[in-house]
């Protein structure tokens, strides 16, 4: 049969800090979402996660980062997949964001900043409204 | 402009990252592609890992790879993982064990979804194992969905089978019982600090000495061996097993071709137009729409499904 192209979806968790339920529940809700999701663990480098985002022919990237390092680390990897020349892959980011930083991180490349509170169901409806599978 | 497998096979990672995408997406357009690259595949050593979920496959398959990378080899991954039956989704984790080489330009890793199919392989699989073989891997690493009992569809695609296990799943031999003991090449029993390591070795030894009839023939005796894949403890010992498997299928009549192999040539073409065909039937009535209308016949009991089922089939057939 015919079969649907699948959004693909990378989670990820640039940076120090080591908490990666919240990246592990979003992982979920994409999943039942019907969305196939590759999932990094914790402690990523940018440049570890462009090159898996690379291998897995990935529409999009999720980042979680909960201990401020935020402000450096969407940015790096907006800027190194535009040196790959893979700037079409969605950046998103989610965690603790300072309301003062989201205007930041979309100036620089971040398509859209979730959060803590934001409903599952609206991040789901993000990707399926903004990311379609290549 | 170079065509997509001219790029595979000089090793653009776009290119076959994209391709695998495409082919696990069933694209028509990739079967030209694959076609293409036939010829340039047949040069890797393919090895495939299986067991149950939770032996520790993926950790496994990271020192692996760091150890084949020693050897100044370069290594292609494919780990699989499941499709939700209910959403169609995946969460494909087993990246998380192998990211230390990710940065590492010898070595490409790719998750797969099972998207539905049984028996831990798909023909996506099959045909990326292709793709990476193309594109100049000396070793391929398939890691399979955590299987069952009798999913055992990755001997038909690896050189080497490696089945994994673990001490003290149910009585040792319950997990391991027909299927899975019939292909393994090698047997690991993994986390061997646990307790019951030496019973299960004991088990193990015992369901395979009682093919000695087969050894005495110069058939391939199955090593067993323990290891703790987390400390990187026994992973050496193992790839000198994986060395003396190859070695052995080199010496047999055409063992390590798998090409000229009748056997895996006529599973292999069995599979593909047992897969071919399904897909034009699904389509072509699908299109139609006689698809849908024989399910709302079924349902409003105007016809029974075996009936259907012949309705659109046979004229299919027969034309």
């Amino acid at each position: 049969m015919k079969q649907k192209r699948r959004v693909r979806v990378m989670v990820a968790k640039p940076g120090l800090d080591g908490h990666d339920r919240g990246a592990r529940i979003i992982a979920r809700a994409y999943r039942d979402a019907g969305f196939e999701v590759v999932y990094t663990g914790l402690h990523q480098t940018p440049e570890e996660i462009v090159e898996a985002a690379i291998q897995e022919d990935v529409d999009m990237i999720g980042m979680s980062s909960l201990a401020g390092a935020h402000r450096y680390l969407f940015p790096a990897v907006v800027q190194l997949l535009r040196d790959r020349g893979a700037d079409d892959i969605v950046v998103c980011g989610g965690g603790i964001i300072p309301e003062d930083d989201i205007a930041k991180l979309k100036a620089a490349g971040v398509q859209e900043v979730f959060t803590p509170g934001t409903p599952l169901d609206e991040i789901v409806r993000w990707v399926e409204e903004n990311v379609s599978p290549r | 402009m170079a065509s997509v497998a001219e790029k595979v096979v000089a090793g653009d990672i776009r290119t076959v990252a994209r391709l695998i995408r495409d082919i696990d997406d069933g694209m028509p357009e990739v079967r030209e592609v694959l076609k293409e690259l036939y010829p340039h595949t047949g040069k890797a050593y393919v090895i495939g890992i299986t067991g149950s979920p939770g032996v520790g496959k993926s950790t496994l398959v990271d020192q692996m790879v760091a150890h084949i990378r020693k050897r100044g080899k370069t290594v292609g991954v494919l780990a699989v993982d499941p499709t939700s039956p209910f959403s169609g989704g995946a969460i494909l984790g087993d990246r998380v064990r192998m990211q230390r080489h990710s940065m590492d330009q010898g070595v490409f890793i790719r998750s797969m979804a099972t998207r539905g199919h049984f028996g831990g392989l798909t023909q996506s699989t099959r045909s990326a194992i292709d793709v990476l073989d193309a594109m100049g891997k000396d070793y391929i690493l398939v890691e399979t969905v955590g299987v069952g009992q009798d999913e055992v569809d990755v001997v038909k695609s690896a050189h080497t089978t490696v089945i994994v296990v673990i001490p003290g799943m149910g009585d040792d031999i319950q997990a391991i019982k027909a299927g899975i003991l019939e292909v393994g090449d090698i047997f690991l029993i993994n986390k061997a600090d646990r307790e019951g390591s030496d019973k299960t070795m004991s088990d193990l030894r015992l369901m395979i000495e009682m093919d000695q009839k087969k050894y005495n023939e110069g058939g391939w005796k199955p090593p067993i061996l323990k290891v703790e894949a987390v400390f990187d403890k026994g992973v050496d010992e193992f790839l000198e097993a994986v060395d003396r498997h190859a070695a052995y299928l080199a010496n047999t009549e055409d063992g390590l071709h798998f090409r000229a192999n009748r056997v895996k040539v006529r599973q292999e073409l069995g599979e593909m137009i047992k897969a071919r065909l399904i897909e034009e039937v699904l389509d072509r009535l699908t299109d139609s729409g006689e698809f849908d209308a024989a399910v709302t016949s079924i349902v409003e009991g105007k016809v029974d499904p075996y009936t259907a089922c012949e309705d659109l089939v046979l004229p299919i057939l027969s034309g």
